[in-house]
């Protein structure tokens, strides 16, 4: 059922119409005054001179480059291989190859990272119990050959 | 009987070595058109690059950065790109008529900037019926993105150009009822006339002389000449996202330059037009303290003019980069029943404001 919309009065209308003339030209000057400002600020333009200033180019914190490992000063990593991130990989860019220690304990043997198949959504970094992956501010990733690709990530075997 | 109308001391100056009368005139008119086409061609550049810096830093952008320093010789550049390119017509359009557009857009601009007073003797024609000279000249650009749409055989084009054609009618009438209150006012259509009925202080400003209403009237004229403009947030012609551009859509190389030169120049052309009404010409806005006066009428009147046209300029810039286009209906709306009957309202008032204090 559609409902009727009741029309309103010529003293309603005028109302309305009065209020607009006001109210118009305050929303337009509000707005002409944001573009002001952004015109007189220039230390808010993001744009960066990429090939001139990469010496100094930050990427910001949440930029999702390249997987890595987080490791301490000694090379040594939090995976457990437990194999979640695996599991969340929408694409199959991450295997871990498990071996066993002295001890007999499953540990991490290769973190092996494929990526030319990583898309960087990050849902592994987000699946990981242990925080032992995070996705780095690298961004020139290019590479003549395919075979740079296929990374290793880890240096040492896990600890378990 | 042909009258030489270049009325400064060059034009004095070549009558007075050359005796015979038609060659001077020709060598004035000769002046007189080169000067016009380095104002507005030279101008045309530097607007372009402007507007692109102005638009870069307002989206938070830098704009051009790579040519030349801070992109100073992207714009000759773009030029020349243009200049070289091929000039063809689609299939099935109208050959003379698809080229004849641009260059009637291109000569209304040019035919105003003529009209226009730069300082005390830098006039090209000092008509007395100026006035209604740029409003019949302005018909010009109408008629050039009217022809170029049809021509081009491609609905956008057509659609584009005849929704501008309804815009640039509609608020011409606003346009010319703005003007008309200056006039009114001035008591003259001369542009030098009314120029010169704003010598003094910066409170015998058009803009300021008459109270309120002086300042209603400018907004009025800023609105209509936007829309004259074809600019956002009235750029129902070109309007890109739904037209793919408009009228110009099938233009390319030397053509599309034209179009695009024709809207700068006109951009010039409606600013010094504003400078000359409501904002005292090449008058300096001297405030009535002597010594301060005194410094500023030092500077030449061109300065002060070229200083009115550009803050005019990037009020415009500026208002393009912020505000969002209307629809078309909303545009012809506000048009019709909103800056129509409050264009004769002011012209009301200004009537009376006349009759009651003088």
């Amino acid at each position: 059922m559609k409902q009727k919309v009741s029309p309103i009065s010529t003293a309603e209308y005028i109302k309305r119409y009065a209020k607009r003339c006001i109210t118009g030209p305050i929303s337009l000057l509000k707005g002409l005054s944001v573009t002001v400002r952004y015109f007189f600020s220039p230390h808010k333009i993001v744009t960066e001179q990429y090939p001139e200033n990469k010496k100094t180019l930050k990427m910001h914190s949440r930029y999702r480059g390249c997987l890595e490992l987080i490791e301490d000063e000694n090379g040594e990593n939090l995976c457990t291989a437990c194999g979640i991130c695996e599991k969340a990989c929408p694409n199959a860019s991450i295997n871990i190859l498990s071996t066993k220690n002295i001890a007999g304990k499953k540990v991490l043997g290769k973190y092996l990272y494929h990526l030319g198949s990583c898309t960087q959504c990050g849902l592994c970094v987000e699946a990981c119990p242990f925080g032992a992956i995070r996705m780095n501010q690298e961004f020139e990733l290019s590479n003549e050959s395919v075979d740079s690709f296929e990374m290793t990530l880890n240096k040492k075997e896990g600890r378990g | 009987m042909i009258d030489p109308v270049i009325s400064h001391p060059l034009g004095d100056f070549i009558r007075e070595i050359i005796p015979i009368p038609e060659i001077s005139f020709l060598i004035n008119a000769l002046i007189s058109i080169i000067a016009i086409c380095a104002v507005a061609i030279g101008t045309a550049p530097i607007l372009i690059y402007m507007e692109r810096k102005i638009c870069a830093h307002i989206q938070c952008r830098l704009g051009p950065m790579r040519l030349g320093f801070h992109g100073t010789l992207q714009t000759i550049a773009d030029v020349m790109k243009l200049l070289f390119k091929e000039v063809y017509a689609p299939k099935g359009a109208d050959k003379f008529l698809f080229y004849l557009a641009p260059m009637i857009s291109l000569t209304a601009p040019f035919l105003a900037l003529t009209m226009i007073p730069f300082d005390h003797n830098l006039q090209v024609a000092n008509l007395s019926v100026g006035i209604p000279f740029i409003i019949a000249v302005n018909g010009f650009g109408i008629l050039g993105i009217l022809i170029g749409g049809w021509a081009s055989n491609n609905k956008y084009s057509l659609l584009g150009s005849l929704r501008s054609g309804a815009q640039m009618i509609s608020y011409e009438i606003s346009f010319a009822l703005v003007l008309l209150f200056v006039v009114m006012v001035s008591g003259s259509a001369n542009l030098m006339d009314i120029t010169q009925s704003q010598s003094g202080t910066i409170l015998d400003w058009w803009i300021f002389k008459i109270p309120v209403l002086g300042f209603i009237a400018f907004i009025m004229f800023f609105i209509s000449s936007t829309a004259e403009l074809n600019r956002a947030p009235f750029d129902i012609a070109e309007a890109e996202q739904e037209l793919t551009g408009g009228y110009h859509t099938e233009y390319n190389g030397t053509a599309f330059a034209m179009f695009y030169l024709a809207e700068y120049i006109n951009l010039v052309t409606t600013s010094s037009l504003a400078t000359t009404c409501f904002l005292g010409g090449f008058y300096p806005p001297l405030i009535g303290i002597e010594s301060i006066d005194t410094l500023l009428l030092k500077v030449p009147g061109f300065i002060w003019f070229a200083g009115k046209v550009f803050f005019m300029i990037s009020a415009y810039m500026v208002v393009r980069w912020t505000f969002v286009r209307p629809r078309v209906d909303q545009l012809m709306d506000f048009e019709w029943k909103f800056l129509l009957p409050a264009n004769l309202l002011l012209l009301a008032l200004g009537a009376t404001y006349i009759a009651i204090i003088g």
